[in-house]
């Protein structure tokens, strides 16, 4: 589930005062000198001996400090500029079979014990609820091992006006080429871990995101008449590089309609784009509501993988613990049990890797010390399996965890969260324009909408950022007021080509939420332009007042 | 719990201020303990406690303006603090749309602590826990719940004399409750200040009774139909309206409280007339803080919707000083008008519709008409002649919360309800609405 309160963070931060869910303020002196690998062993070897002897059979620590920087600007104006930092010690531990965990901020050897402490209390104390004990699928400890995302450009070490100046040049272009209104942001984030476990794993790894939303508005005063279009690059695991745009980087979009990015991003170029397109939506064609056949780009088709196949084969809901919250799974064990459930086509093939350079959810190891792997999850069509962490693992036959925990902070409980879930490219050669070519009545849709889905992740309804009516195999015109609804199974079967690896490309979700306290982690999901015939569309156009 | 008390903090922010050699200085502390459980198939999955405090400090410089958190609060780290603040004041840009900071306020204190509520225990919310649990499994049924309450203490100051101390104290719960073989599901939602308006027995028993009553569901067309909306039904979908009464955005073209030509609809009628809405932070129900922590402007009750006319709209300092109007704080809680009857009343009132428990994944659809879309979840039933007569398989809806709001039959009596995605405490009224836009089902229990 895509979490709109963690956006609103990003747009709301003009002048406010309180970032909570981000932490405190960098220190620049300090920003780029992390706490060394061997006094995090002190501490850690500190919590794990005193919830040892505190009665825990296992125990946990993770040594956090996040670093963030958050640039917000509308038009011509930075709104805001947001440097955040927070570090502490999360330890989590399994005493009389029950989990508990305790977090703080005190990184002193008493501090840090008394936590441990405190956490053996809360799983005595939970134990006592429990129906069955804690089974943990083993991992071998690694011993003293560094772990970190590949960057060219730190972001902490750029000056804050250079960014800041790209943010607004971006603005200038969008409303240069017809939006009234522009805002672009940045979030650039990094995140210090150092993991250890009675296990024997010494894990310190160094982690970096960015991203960089835009936003263009034109409004039509004569009429009332408003629309936006958002941007088409995507977040990325990656340095402040990704920002030197590379013309072999851009991808042009079937029929020309705009231009697309891989591995760098032309903000700038995308913004004015954006503008010009804004204005054009205020006269685009309202869509005829019907059945078509839909060609999705990669920058739409990413949050749809993300809500069909992503959070539905999560196996903490596929057992009921999201129950209450983000919901169960229509993917249930009995369906995976049977081997022959048909989420989709033949030609559908779905893998989860947490190694794909460039990805959200690019990582060494995992917040439990289980190293990245990728492994199937839809194998030509059916469900092969979950996406699964230590405790999870003997539920569904398997002798180690899929590395699939994540905690979003040093303050927060460590669970189940996706990894990067993609969709492989076609085996036959495939362009987008021959896709087109093929299609009588169709729409090409790009970049990410609406997007809605039920609890159990059957009945959704998505919209996009552009669209394009398809008559007779070519791009007649750009459409408006355009959803398509359809359940899960049923849209995947109904896939019918798919580019090949030459389209592949991922788009990425910054801030998904799920849990209790909620929590956001980042995720990509790749994919090559793709088919689905006869899909519903409505018209979403309404009048009000 | 890290806490301070109004002298204490003073303290604080007084020596902060004096370090400050910027145009202007603000500072905030903000100190919490929350504690939670959280459980699932009838056993607790997680439990904790977190404790935090916090010191923000904003200078500026001319139009250059920065900001600094730390959450340490030795001399050294308070010093640090503003050094850091002005540092990136001085690297910022000039905003063009930059505010001084406020002049002194009179802040009136609202009722945000309750004493019975800062002393919840972890045996407190392990036996709220258990209450669910036990009454789920004599019921044959599966729980999964969240219990969580906090106990905070805010602290504003400035170089203009503002300054604002308050404590708070609240907690919330849900509960969802499934049957066995997954057919059935039910679910409820409680907030409140006051631990002693808070009955885990009473609230579970409501999720029970639904999960219950909605096994063996059926199908039915999707279509316009009368619903009869429960609070938590509503509280997301108008939360979206709540939080589009900007005036900048009205007045500049982009929000549905625009009109063509240029102005927006401060004074039209767009709801039916029994439609009342307002802010007010000293409501008993939902008090809030007397301040936005934006703008630290003082919180008025402020009348939004007024016999269904647009009463008022929300300016920034900002957008209120270039249109010559009065800036407004931002409101922490939003209160709608009801009538006298209980959820059971509307039903019993009605010949046919449809009983709504919870929407879920609410979503814009087009921020013009401010057309939404979700779906319904964990207990929707048929209503015939008065009465419940069987449960019904969920729906997606398109509908936008101006029509639902034109569309009123009957307002029901106003209860506390908790946004998920919405920023604000709600009072809100169950109510029955015609023509309400189901477009789809889905499968989902």
């Amino acid at each position: 589930m895509e979490r709109r309160k963690f956006l609103q963070i990003g747009a709301g931060t003009a002048g406010a005062m309180l970032i909570p869910v981000f932490g405190n303020a960098i220190a620049a002196e300090d920003l780029l000198k992390p706490m060394a690998a061997s006094a995090k062993k002190v501490l850690a070897d500190t919590a794990m001996g005193a919830a040892t002897q505190a009665g825990a059979s296992y125990c946990d620590v993770r040594i956090g400090r996040y670093l963030n920087q958050f640039i917000i600007t509308r038009d011509l104006n930075v709104e805001s500029i947001n440097n955040t930092e927070s570090s502490g010690v999360g330890i989590r531990v399994i005493a009389d079979g029950a989990y508990g965990f305790a977090s703080t901020n005190s990184m002193t050897p008493d501090g840090i014990a008394q936590a441990a402490r405190q956490a053996v209390a809360i799983a005595k104390a939970n134990a006592k609820l429990q129906t069955e004990p804690v089974r943990l699928a083993p991992v071998k400890g690694v011993g003293e091992v560094a772990w970190a995302t590949p960057i060219v450009k730190d972001w902490r070490t750029l000056p804050v006006k250079e960014k800041a100046d790209m943010l607004i040049a971006a603005n200038k272009a969008g409303l240069d080429a017809g939006a009234n209104f522009m805002t672009a942001s940045l979030f650039q984030i990094n995140q210090q871990k150092y993991f250890a476990s009675t296990d024997g794993s010494y894990i310190d790894q160094d982690i970096h995101r960015l991203w960089a939303p835009i936003n263009a508005t034109a409004v039509d005063q004569k009429t009332g008449k408003f629309r936006s279009r958002g941007g088409l690059g995507a977040p990325a695991s990656m340095g402040y590089e990704y920002f030197d745009a590379k013309a072999a980087d851009k991808v042009r979009a079937a029929g020309g309609v705009t231009t697309l990015y891989t591995r760098s991003y032309d903000i700038v170029e995308d913004a004015r784009l954006a503008g010009k397109q804004a204005r054009e939506k205020l006269t685009a064609k309202s869509v005829e509501p019907g059945k078509y056949d839909l060609v999705l780009s990669p920058e739409h088709l990413f949050l749809t993988i993300h809500e069909n196949v992503g959070h539905p084969t999560e196996l903490d809901r596929v057992l009921g613990y999201e129950a209450n919250y983000a919901g169960t799974s229509f993917a249930g064990l009995d369906k995976w049990q049977t081997k022959k459930f048909k989420y989709g086509a033949e030609r559908v093939n779905f893998v989860a890797d947490r190694t794909t350079p460039g990805s959200l959810g690019l990582i060494g190891y995992d917040d439990e010390g289980v190293p990245a792997k990728k492994w199937d999850i839809i194998r030509d069509g059916i469900l092969v399996n979950y996406q699964a962490t230590r405790d999870q693992a003997h539920i569904i036959g398997e002798k180690e965890s899929h590395g699939c925990s994540y905690a979003d902070s040093w303050s927060t409980v460590q669970f189940q969260r996706m990894p990067n879930v993609s969709l492989e490219p076609g085996k036959a050669r495939l362009t987008p324009d021959e896709m087109v070519q093929d299609v009588k009545k169709g729409i090409y849709i790009l970049g990410r909408g609406s997007y809605s889905i039920d609890q159990q992740r059957y009945n959704f309804q998505f919209g996009g950022t552009l669209y394009y009516e398809i008559k007779n195999g070519k791009i007649t015109g750009p459409l408006e007021d355009v959803a398509y609804q359809a359940n899960t199974q049923e849209f995947w079967n109904a896939c019918s080509a798919i580019c090949d690896e030459r389209d592949w490309r991922m788009g990425g979700s910054f801030f998904d939420g799920k849990g209790q306290p909620s929590q956001v982690s980042a995720v990509s999901h790749g994919s090559s332009t793709t088919r689905f015939n006869g899909i519903n569309v409505i018209n979403t156009a309404r009048k009000i007042g | 719990m890290k806490t301070l008390n109004q002298e204490q903090a003073k303290k604080i922010t007084d020596r902060v201020l004096s370090l400050s050699k910027a145009d202007e200085c603000t500072v905030q502390i903000e100190g919490s303990r929350v504690g939670n459980v959280r459980f699932a198939r009838n056993s607790v999955s997680t439990a904790g406690l977190t404790e935090d405090m916090q010191l923000v400090v904003r200078v500026a410089f001319g139009k250059r303006s920065g900001t600094a958190m730390v959450n340490e609060f030795d001399d050294k780290s308070l010093e640090k603090a503003v050094r850091r603040a002005e540092e990136l004041a001085r690297l910022a840009p000039e905003n063009p749309e930059f505010m001084p900071a406020i002049a002194k306020q009179e802040y009136r204190a609202t009722k945000t602590f309750v004493p019975a509520t800062a002393s919840i225990d972890p045996d407190f919310r392990a036996q709220v826990a258990a209450t669910s649990i036990e009454l789920a499994r004599k019921n044959k049924l599966v729980t999964a719940g969240y219990f969580v309450d906090s106990t905070r203490f805010s602290t504003i100051a400035n170089s203009n004399g503002v300054f604002g101390h308050q404590d708070f104290t609240d907690l919330s719960f849900t509960l969802t409750a499934r049957t066995e073989d997954g057919r059935g599901s039910g679910w409820v939602t409680r907030s409140a200040v006051d631990a002693a308006r808070f009955d885990a027995r009473e609230a579970s028993e409501v999720a029970i009774e639904k999960a219950l009553r909605s096994v063996e569901a059926r199908a039915l067309e999707p279509g316009r139909y009368t619903v009869i909306l429960e609070p938590a039904a509503t509280s997301e979908i108008l939360g979206n309206m709540f939080s589009s009464f900007d005036a900048r955005s009205a007045d500049e073209g982009r929000s549905f409280l625009s009109k063509a030509g240029g102005k927006n609809r401060l004074g039209d009628k767009l709801f039916d007339s029994q439609v009342n809405i307002w802010a007010d932070p000293w409501d008993k129900d939902v008090p809030v803080a007397p301040w936005d922590n934006e703008s630290l402007l003082a919180r008025e009750r402020t009348q939004l919707v007024k016999d269904g006319r647009i009463a008022s709209l929300d300016y920034s300092r900002y957008w209120a000083q270039k249109t010559g109007k009065q800036a407004t704080a931002g409101h922490g809680n939003m209160i709608m008008a009801g009538g006298t009857k209980s959820l059971e009343e509307l039903i019993a009132g009605t010949k046919k519709g449809i009983v709504v428990t919870r929407t879920w994944y609410i979503r814009m659809v087009d921020p013009q008409s401010l057309l939404l879309t979700g779906l319904t979840r964990d207990g929707t039933f048929y209503v015939e002649n008065g009465k419940i007569k069987y449960p019904l398989k969920n729906f997606r809806f398109n509908e936008s919360p101006v029509t639902i709001l034109n569309n009123i039959d009957e307002l029901g009596k106003p209860q506390i309800i908790g946004g998920d995605e919405v920023p604000f405490q709600m009072v809100l009224p169950p109510m029955k609405v015609r023509d309400f836009n189901f477009t789809s089902l889905s499968d989902a229990v």
